[in-house]
């Protein structure tokens, strides 16, 4: 009887100190990221150790400088965030706009080499992005889209096109056969049905299932990398943090600011969206 | 929750007469394949083709010259693999890969599973703080790491200026730059950034749980501990089994968290990294192809293992 009176009490506060810790360990970095991209970075290399700047030191030239263009002697963020935005929202729309009908195909109708374009968008899963990196970048190089966006969103689709295909699936495979069947027997092909049927009743999937690809767009690195580095005017908010964050040039905690550009968009959308978002990741598997 | 690959059961219009159900079946053939085409036709050309290319490619000695000029015609060769293999760099990228994946994978899932226990029992709050939990796994890798490296950076690093001032560490720990602390600094990274992942699937298996099995086991007299052990845990091996597949794989072939954190310097070389490497560094495309090919097919046959003695022996446990 002792013993669960004992791990009772032990596991009953061992709880709130795991608890407080894990969100210490979350939030802390990103405390940390807003704090320094206000602070002039001769502040940060005098007081190194210290949480909580006093009202006075704080500064938003940080941000000034960021956002400017280089021609104005900034580091041209507002002109990646751009790129960014271009890619992000293209590769949202476009894959939403192919994975919409892929999706009604794959969970209703039954039809030739279904289970082996099953199998295609499943094996895409589970190959490392940078086994399509070399044969993608030379092939790219060769036909002349690498250094451009256009390349870049090409490859965000096929990328998240998969796990766009699984979150819509599993919510068309949870919707009533019978309103379906209601529309045929008014005569409705079955791109009809789609249209005026699917697309609007599963509309809150479809939301979320863009903000997802939005979001894993807007993230990526290795392909930008690959693609644009040569290019700075194409650049996105990833790659131009990376790339500048490699040297002394540009002063750390401006490059902070950066950082929080970056974040704050994901930040926002995932506010909106993280019910349908985490209800919609855990019911199928993730890449990631 | 699973990855099913099986097709939805069909329910095609009720069945009068054969003659009616074969239209209907032809028709929604059509239509499946017209819906599926678009989506398809993308996959193939930027997965499948780039994938079989990059087979070629392993096979040929090629620059970035000859492949404008000769396309695909290059004379084939096994000097690529010959040239992997033999090198001592390639063998050590793969330990540690191995270490890294690994490591990062029992270190997410563990600290994911821990969370997911400590979040179970409603708190006032506790939808907020799930949300915020899940901040490292949806904020932009680059960000991520770079406040890392700012907060382990030596010179003026919060860590390393609580370590020396309040802890009394005789001198800044060199986190990113100094061969066995990097690699560690990165797996702990990985952690930080994916246990959230694993918090999430393990919270909705917990979700699903049925409550009595536990509670008759309090009756009995079964500790906390004893609950856990025997009943939550056995139920979430599934799970697990499942996430530590997925982690594994995309683990193994991580790149930009190293690649950001270190550069692949300090002992932190991993396999992607120096295909990468050897893409961009020596414009050997046909040494970085074969480099790939020969991670693919380790990755292909540990999984395979992997599936044979786990997912088959947890299966019929269940």
């Amino acid at each position: 009887m002792s013993r669960i009176v004992v791990e009772k009490r032990v596991f009953g506060s061992l709880r709130w100190v795991v608890i407080v810790a894990l969100l210490l360990v979350t939030i802390f970095p990103f405390y940390y990221m807003v704090e320094l991209s206000f602070v002039p970075i001769e502040q940060l290399l005098l007081h190194p150790d210290r949480l909580w700047v006093p009202l006075q030191d704080l500064t938003i030239t940080t941000y000034q400088n960021v956002l400017k263009s280089v021609d104005d002697g900034g580091q041209g963020f507002a002109h990646f965030m751009t790129n960014s935005a271009i890619v992000a929202l293209s590769t949202a729309i476009i894959t939403l706009f192919v994975s919409i009908p892929g999706a009604y195909a794959l969970s209703r109708l039954k039809f030739f080499g279904q289970r082996q374009v099953s199998g295609l968008f499943f094996a895409v899963y589970l190959f490392p992005s940078i086994i399509i990196a070399i044969p993608l970048f030379v092939g790219f190089s060769a036909i002349g889209i690498r250094e451009s966006l256009f390349g870049l969103v090409i490859v965000y689709i096929a990328q998240t096109v998969p796990v766009s295909i699984l979150m819509l699936r599993t919510y068309i495979k949870t919707m009533p056969v019978s309103i379906e069947e209601a529309a045929m027997v008014d005569g409705a092909s079955r791109f009809r049905i789609l249209r005026s049927v699917i697309v609007p009743l599963a509309m809150p999937t479809i939301m979320s299932t863009g903000l997802y690809v939005f979001m894993i767009a807007w993230n990526e690195f290795l392909f930008a990398l690959l693609f644009l580095t040569a290019n700075r005017d194409l650049w996105t908010v990833s790659l131009g943090l990376s790339q500048l964050s490699n040297g002394i040039e540009v002063s750390k905690t401006v490059l902070m600011a950066g950082s929080v550009l970056l974040t704050l968009p994901i930040i926002v959308l995932y506010g909106i969206a993280e019910r349908s978002l985490t209800e919609g990741l855990t019911s199928g598997a993730d890449k990631g | 929750m699973t990855v099913s690959l099986s097709p939805a059961p069909v329910k095609a219009a009720p069945p009068r007469g054969r003659q009616r159900r074969s239209i209907t079946a032809r028709r929604d053939n059509r239509a499946g394949l017209a819906l599926v085409l678009p989506v398809t036709i993308i996959v193939i050309v930027v997965i499948i083709i780039p994938i079989i290319w990059n087979v070629i490619l392993a096979f040929q000695q090629t620059d970035f010259t000859s492949v404008a000029t000769n396309g695909i015609f290059n004379p084939f060769t096994l000097d690529n693999f010959v040239g992997v293999l033999t090198d001592a760099g390639f063998w050590s990228s793969l330990g540690t890969t191995v270490i890294y994946s690994v490591g990062g994978t029992a270190g997410s899932i563990t600290l994911g599973l821990v969370a997911a226990i400590a979040f179970r029992k409603p708190f006032r709050g506790r939808g907020l703080a799930r949300a915020v939990m899940l901040l490292p796994y949806v904020a932009p890798v680059v960000a991520a790491a770079f406040v890392w490296q700012i907060m382990l950076n030596p010179q003026f690093g919060i860590v390393n200026a609580v370590g020396t001032h309040l802890l009394g560490w005789s001198d800044p720990v060199n986190f990113l730059g100094k061969a066995p602390n990097a690699l560690i600094t990165v797996i702990v990274f990985e952690i930080w950034r994916y246990f959230p992942f694993a918090f999430l699937f393990i919270t909705a298996r917990l979700v699903g749980l049925p409550k009595d099995v536990e509670e008759a086991a309090t009756v009995d007299g079964a500790t906390p501990l004893q609950n856990f052990r025997f009943i939550v845990l056995p139920q979430l091996l599934p799970v697990i089994a499942l996430l530590s597949v997925l982690r594994l794989i995309m683990n193994f072939n991580k790149f930009d968290d190293i690649y950001l954190l270190t550069g692949g310097g300090a002992g932190t070389e991993v396999a992607a990294v120096r295909v990468y490497d050897t893409l961009l560094g020596d414009f050997d495309i046909g040494g970085a192809a074969a480099n790939a090919l020969v991670l693919s097919a380790i990755l292909a046959v540990s999984l395979l293992i992997y599936v044979r003695f786990f997912v088959n022996r947890g299966s019929e446990d269940s």
